[in-house]
């Protein structure tokens, strides 16, 4: 399985390569190799179904304890069909849709890697090599959503899907080396073995909190969910992968799979389902009143998704049974509700809900997949939707706690379901059409194929259910550890299910005759909701990370303040203070050494160097500075050279020649020499210079005295000629024995000299 | 500055200038001498052929620019990791070869040499950066 994971990077490198003329196929090609990979999964499914998972494991770094780990099983193979599936399906619908654009090799990049991703996130049985795929996932889609980037609404959204996930995504990663930390390990068995331990210790608490962060803002739950209309502005294709079938559904994948592991105590119970249904009610409530297409669909997808949380947080048989069959409910029909909105607009140019209709006279195909997939949302039968539906009502009916509160917030949220089924069903496609409608598809009926076949396992799957269960047993006994039988029937008897059912079908038809009819309704319902909910979550989360900008930058501010000279004061007394300290406690203050008489000429030296440095400081005049430091420097020179220091003199020499050029070469490009310090100023800068400079004396004569451990120095002459083949000590340690420290002395060096290129060469720019 | 006489040395002192370089950047691992010496030298020459001619004469001779020296030395260095990693041994660690060359003699090449060359073109390419960058007018 590890050869699949290789083979979509590859491929999608190898798209770059693809002939122009041949790229137009690049998409098939792509699709191709999903429904290769779909039957491959279909031949493991009798294997898996019978109980066993397919474990394959890779040493990564053994040294920390890391490893590969793919772990197909019951619960991943759902998944994992479901990707390769429905990307198979968006593959071939992309492949018309995104004909019109540029640079759709890029697009396919960014999409076949992803597809990967998300294929390796459902197979990780390792949380770190996990969570690394829940990264990348978040990276592409923030590359997928910001693919029309010369629009600047869609790098925003881009930005804050990016944020919003990357905030879950570290949260996540604490989570998961809090619970490594418990179990002291990161794989999936050990983690599911040792799960009564992880749910005793007191990190379990913060852990199970920041993992639901991580999950929430992933499958956008509430309050995190504005990401995902922000998300909207990605093309179509994208809407339908990423945004409704695969990469929301990532945090449901990891809540199914910490299920054993965290699931069943008390805090679950409570903090999952809450959110669940807050987000189902929400969701559902506002997409009622949206105009664009996209909007109202994304709205829905939110709703969804906290009826799944919603259902994995109940921690009862029926309601994981529920939603592991909702899971394919929605995958299936909001694809292809997404596909035709991608359809739609491509045919009528808009997205607005107000300047659609009639579109049955010029696509009757359209209008029927529409139909399909909007009664599987509705919950119809003889739909898929109309079984899932049942469940998560008899689901809710055993609830162990809150039943006639969640039964009440599930059927509003149905109820309004229904309603937006029919109102998207009567507004785009039946009624008055309204401009460029009457146009049949042409080339865009290629668009239809993939809803098509989504509209028609929404239906077949409602017709024999009985398929649906082979898939979804096996990942119940995952995710519950215990065996359940399940049957999956669409006719349940007279009960009270369905009843509830007949309800919420006409309490639902009748809210929409009554918004149909009265057009206004709505228009008000809008003002009311936008006084009501008149928190913006997209507004609120910019202003705050402005304000979170500025907030920073004026703390930074007071110590990045931008003025040279101040940088140095601090460093040198920083320094200065540090070193007096440790002077002072290791060693005393007095002076440890025997003064020794150097021959004159040295002695004359050291007079001229003290002398140029005085000059150079009082001069008042530059080029007379610069050639007195360079006396300064190569005084210092001739006493390593006395002391037999030869490299370090060579070096010092052309080093001092080489400055004395570049200074006077510099000396061009400064101003005539101006007084800008003050008497004051020059005072205390005095003082700090002389401060240290004594400071570093005193240094100095100290370390003459401290016995440093003498078997480096003495390895490195031992062995330099020995080992290393080399009789200059000091550059056997250059380029042999310390080479790694004179590897990051040239970067540095050339780091440096980029720096000055880029910056004598930037053009002034008025501001 | 336009001295003939300045302009006439600079030719000849060209090929002394750049053996001197070379000779001490083979030299360096048993006398005195190495990379970075021999990288100052080279651009220290450079420096004195600009102050003979023009930059922008010179840097129109240069075949390769500045900032290739950086970058060819980096990936010499980098090269110079590549036997030792390649043979399972500790990165950096020297791998030696011995060769007999007619009439020098047996020669011992190894890893650390090709790691001073990398040092020797990028302390000259970071040198001649600086002078070329400083010296161009605006």
């Amino acid at each position: 399985m590890f050869i699949i994971l290789i083979l979509y990077l590859v491929l999608a490198f190898a798209l770059f390569l693809i002939p122009t003329k041949l790229s137009k196929f690049n998409s098939l090609l792509i699709a191709l190799f999903h429904l290769c990979l779909f039957t491959f999964f279909m031949t493991h499914l009798p294997d898996v179904t019978a109980g066993k998972s397919i474990d394959i494991s890779y040493q990564w770094i053994p040294q920390l304890g890391l490893n590969l780990v793919l772990k197909l099983d019951g619960l991943s193979i759902v998944f994992v069909l479901l990707i390769t599936f429905i990307g198979f399906l968006v593959f071939i619908y992309a492949n018309t849709y995104m004909k019109s654009y540029t640079g759709t090799t890029k697009f396919f990049f960014y999409l076949t890697l992803f597809s990967g991703a998300m294929l390796g996130l459902v197979l990780s049985a390792d949380f770190i090599q996990l969570f690394m795929f829940w990264e990348l996932t978040s990276v592409l889609s923030f590359l997928l959503i910001s693919y029309f980037n010369e629009n600047e609404q869609a790098r925003k959204a881009a930005f804050q899907s990016l944020f919003v996930t990357g905030f879950g995504g570290l949260c996540l990663f604490v989570a998961i080396i809090l619970i490594g930390s418990i179990v002291d390990s990161y794989s999936l068995t050990d983690w599911m073995e040792k799960a009564h331990i992880i749910k005793e210790d007191s990190r379990y608490l913060p852990a199970l909190i920041l993992v639901l962060i991580g999950i929430f803002t992933k499958s956008a739950q509430f309050p995190f969910h504005f990401w995902l209309l922000g998300a909207m502005q990605a093309p179509t294709p994208v809407s339908a992968f990423l945004h409704s079938a695969t990469m929301v559904k990532a945090g449901i994948f990891l809540l199914a799979r910490l299920y054993p592991v965290l699931g069943g105590t008390p805090e679950w119970t409570q903090i999952v389902p809450l959110f669940g249904a807050l987000t189902m009610l929400t969701g559902s409530y506002l997409a009622i009143t949206q105009i664009d297409i996209k909007l109202i669909l994304a709205y829905t997808t939110i709703s969804a998704l906290g009826v799944l949380v919603l259902l994995l947080g109940m921690d009862t048989k029926q309601s994981v049974k529920a939603a592991m069959v909702f899971l394919f409910v929605h995958a299936f029909y909001k694809s292809a509700l997404f596909m035709l909105a991608g359809f739609i607009t491509k045919q009528t140019g808009t997205r607005s809900v107000d300047k659609i209709g009639g579109l049955i006279q010029s696509s009757p195909m359209s209008f029927v997949i529409a139909m399909i997939a909007l009664f599987s949302m509705a919950g119809l039968p003889p739909m898929l939707g109309f079984i899932g539906k049942e469940l998560i009502y008899e689901a809710k009916f055993d609830s162990p706690w809150l039943s006639t509160v969640l039964l009440i917030i599930g059927v509003t949220s149905n109820i309004f379901m229904v309603t937006i089924a029919f109102l998207f069903l009567f507004e785009v496609f039946l009624g008055k059409a309204k401009g460029g409608t009457k146009k049949p598809p042409g080339l865009y009926k290629y668009l239809l194929i993939s809803p098509g076949i989504l509209a028609l396992l929404s239906l077949g799957f409602g017709l024999f259910p009985d398929l649906l269960t082979q898939l979804v047993g096996p990942a119940l006994n995952i995710i519950r550890s215990d065996d359940v039988q399940i049957k999956l029937k669409l006719w349940h008897g007279l009960n009270q299910v369905f009843f509830l059912s007949v309800f919420t079908v006409i309490a639902g038809i009748s809210l929409f005759i009554i918004i149909y009819r009265h057009q206004q309704i709505i228009k008000v319902w809008q003002r009311v909701n936008n006084r009501l909910f008149s928190i913006n979550f997209t507004k609120v989360f910019s202003t705050g990370l402005d304000k979170f900008i500025a907030f920073s930058r004026k703390n930074t501010h007071l110590i990045q303040h931008g003025y040279n000279r101040y940088y140095i004061i601090t460093i040198i007394a920083f320094t200065s203070i540090l070193l007096v300290f440790q002077l002072y406690f290791t060693r005393g203050w007095e002076i440890e050494s025997a003064f020794t008489l150097q021959p004159f000429y040295i002695s004359g030296l050291v007079f001229i160097i003290m002398l140029s440095v005085l000059m150079s400081v009082l001069s008042k005049n530059s080029l007379f500075t610069i050639v007195a430091m360079a006396v300064t420097g190569y005084g210092i020179s001739l006493i390593y050279l006395y002391y037999s220091a030869v490299d370090l003199a060579i070096t010092q020499i052309i080093i001092e020649t080489l400055m004395v050029v570049m200074f006077v070469l510099l000396l061009r490009r400064l101003p005539k020499f101006v007084k800008l310090s003050s008497r004051n100023t020059k005072i205390r800068d005095a003082l700090i210079a002389l401060g240290f400079g004594l400071i570093m004396t005193v240094l100095a004569l100290k370390a003459i005295h401290v016995d440093f451990n003498p078997s480096i120095s003495d390895y490195f002459v031992q062995n330099s000629a020995l080992k290393a083949y080399g009789k200059n000590v000091v550059n056997v340690i250059l380029v042999d024995f310390r080479a790694l420290d004179t590897l990051g002395e040239i970067t540095v060096l050339s780091i440096a000299a980029l720096g000055v290129f880029t910056l004598l060469n930037v053009k002034k720019t008025k501001k | 500055m336009n001295s003939v006489i300045l302009q006439l040395a600079a030719k000849y002192l060209r090929i002394l200038f750049l053996s001197f370089a070379l000779i001490a950047l083979v030299r360096g691992h048993n006398f005195p001498g190495g990379g970075f010496i021999g990288g100052l030298l080279a651009a220290l020459y450079i420096v004195y052929d600009s102050l003979a001619f023009t930059t922008q004469q010179i840097k129109k001779e240069l075949i390769v620019r500045p900032e290739h020296y950086i970058g060819s030395g980096l990936v010499c260095v980098l090269l110079s990791f590549l036997p030792s990693v390649l043979s399972g041994s500790p990165l950096m660690q020297g791998k030696w070869l011995s060769l007999d060359i007619p009439l020098i003699g047996v020669t011992k090449l190894g890893t650390p040499l090709l790691f001073d060359v990398g040092v020797f073109l990028t302390v000259m390419g970071v040198t001649l950066l600086f002078l070329f960058t400083l010296s161009t007018k605006k």
